[in-house]
């Protein structure tokens, strides 16, 4: 029972590489669907799987025992394991519940924020212009769907690139991408080996944009352009400030204008890859699942409702 | 006219907004014509001049008589909230990280690296 238990908090482990893997193999729009939701899947097993080993400890203990109305002792493994493991179960879904909670708020807020502000009568169409020195361009996500752009960033541009930029930042609107960051940031919060999958779905984001505004404005190579352009004026804008952490991979702009300026390739069989992703879940799902039943069945026999 | 078969497949929202876009990315106030060559897409120019006529009537725009025509540039302090809200809220969310967390931001910051293999990408693509 408690093995199985295990199963889903070691599972979130695979998803980083696994996840890399999909976006390399899978259409942009695809692997956003595909990983976001196997790592909301696996985020929830992981929770389950430690609400079920404080349980277990819990029931060991003749006060909740008692409670439980339990006849027979709850037959689990060694107490030695039992409570250690439900004792850091507590700690580990407090952290999660508080940081969960300080994420909900805060992002819920930085929404509120959007929409308020978006509500208002449009300045152009769906533009708002924000005059600012700094080079920088977002979407806005509410109703009505907006984008907000910087005077800088708007001279950094030429006419058809600002096209590219807008088509991309529409495409984030009419997408829904926000709804696959929020479940993105959520998720990592649940699971520490969920942390860097929140980057690749939002590299994810990206690129399925990227590919939509290539699309729109039928010009790859000018999207990439746009794209390259926006980012080292953002670059060059911003004051130089020392640099703790260099990167050592790639970040992910040049790979953005990486694979704009590649062809506009038919991705490689992901079959495989998204197999792994299906089996991934699947397998967390079962295991917390058949744990969460054993457990239940145990109870029940503790209780006496049940022969072994 | 095919040009104008091209203008109607587009919302009128997308138009206004690249109009405003050119007229914040020039230097001084720019003419209908002026406005269309700066234009990423291809407009008629009767379209630009509607366009502009009603991002007027709209207040965000002015515009000055010159010579036979109007000359156009976008309201610096913009009188209504509008303008205002967009720089409060720039402001308000960029003030901590949550932005990055749920606004997708179109260009991510470059670590030392990037900027090198960016210009050679540039570069190479001509």
């Amino acid at each position: 029972m408690t093995a199985l238990l295990l199963l889903p908090l070691l599972l979130p482990c695979a998803l980083p590489v696994l996840a890399r893997r999909a976006l390399a193999r899978l259409a942009p729009a695809a692997a956003l669907w595909a990983v976001t939701l196997c790592a909301v899947a696996l985020a929830g097993c992981s929770l389950a799987a430690l609400g079920a080993f404080v349980l277990i400890g819990l029931l060991r203990l003749p006060l909740f025992a008692a409670f439980g109305e339990f006849i027979h002792p709850l037959h689990t493994a060694s107490a030695l394991i039992v409570v250690p493991a439900a004792a850091t179960s507590v700690g580990v879904l407090a952290v999660c519940c508080w940081t969960l909670v300080r994420s909900v708020l805060r992002q819920s807020r930085a929404f509120r924020i959007a929409r308020t502000e978006a509500g208002r009568r449009p300045a152009a169409g769906d533009l708002c212009v924000v005059d600012s020195p700094r080079p920088d361009a977002y979407a806005l996500p509410g109703r009505p769907h907006r984008i907000v752009v910087t005077t800088a960033m708007l001279r950094s541009l030429d006419g058809p690139e600002r096209e590219a930029l807008f088509a991309h930042e529409r495409a984030h609107n009419e997408g829904g991408h926000h709804y696959f960051l929020a479940a993105a940031e959520l998720a990592a919060h649940c699971h520490p080996a969920l942390r860097p999958v929140r980057t690749t779905i939002r590299l994810a984001a990206e690129l399925a944009a990227d590919e939509a505004a290539a699309a729109r404005v039928g010009d790859r190579r000018l999207t990439a352009r746009a794209i390259a352009r926006a980012a080292l004026a953002g670059h060059a804008a911003r004051t130089p400030r020392p640099d703790f952490a260099a990167a050592a991979t790639t970040g992910p702009v040049p790979q953005r204008v990486q694979a704009l300026l590649g062809a506009p390739g038919r991705p490689r069989a992901g079959r495989a890859v998204a197999a792994l992703l299906i089996a991934c879940t699947a397998l967390s799902g079962a295991a917390a699942a058949a744990g969460l039943v054993d457990f239940h069945h145990r109870v029940e026999v503790a209780q006496g409702e049940e022969t072994p | 006219m095919t040009e104008d078969a091209r203008d109607e497949r587009r919302p009128a929202g997308g138009l206004e907004a690249s109009v405003m876009a050119a007229l914040w990315a020039a230097d001084g106030p720019l003419t209908p014509g002026q406005v269309q060559a700066g234009l990423g897409a291809d407009l008629a120019r009767t379209t630009v001049t509607t366009i502009l006529s009603r991002l007027h009537d709209k207040g965000v725009v002015e515009r000055q008589r010159r010579g036979r025509g109007f000359v156009y540039f976008p309201v610096q302090e913009v009188q209504d909230a509008h303008g205002l809200t967009a720089r409060r809220m720039h402001t308000e969310l960029d003030r901590d990280s949550d932005r990055e967390t749920v606004l997708a931001r179109f260009v991510a910051q470059l670590n030392p690296d990037d900027e090198r293999i960016l210009r050679d990408l540039l570069e190479s693509d001509g």
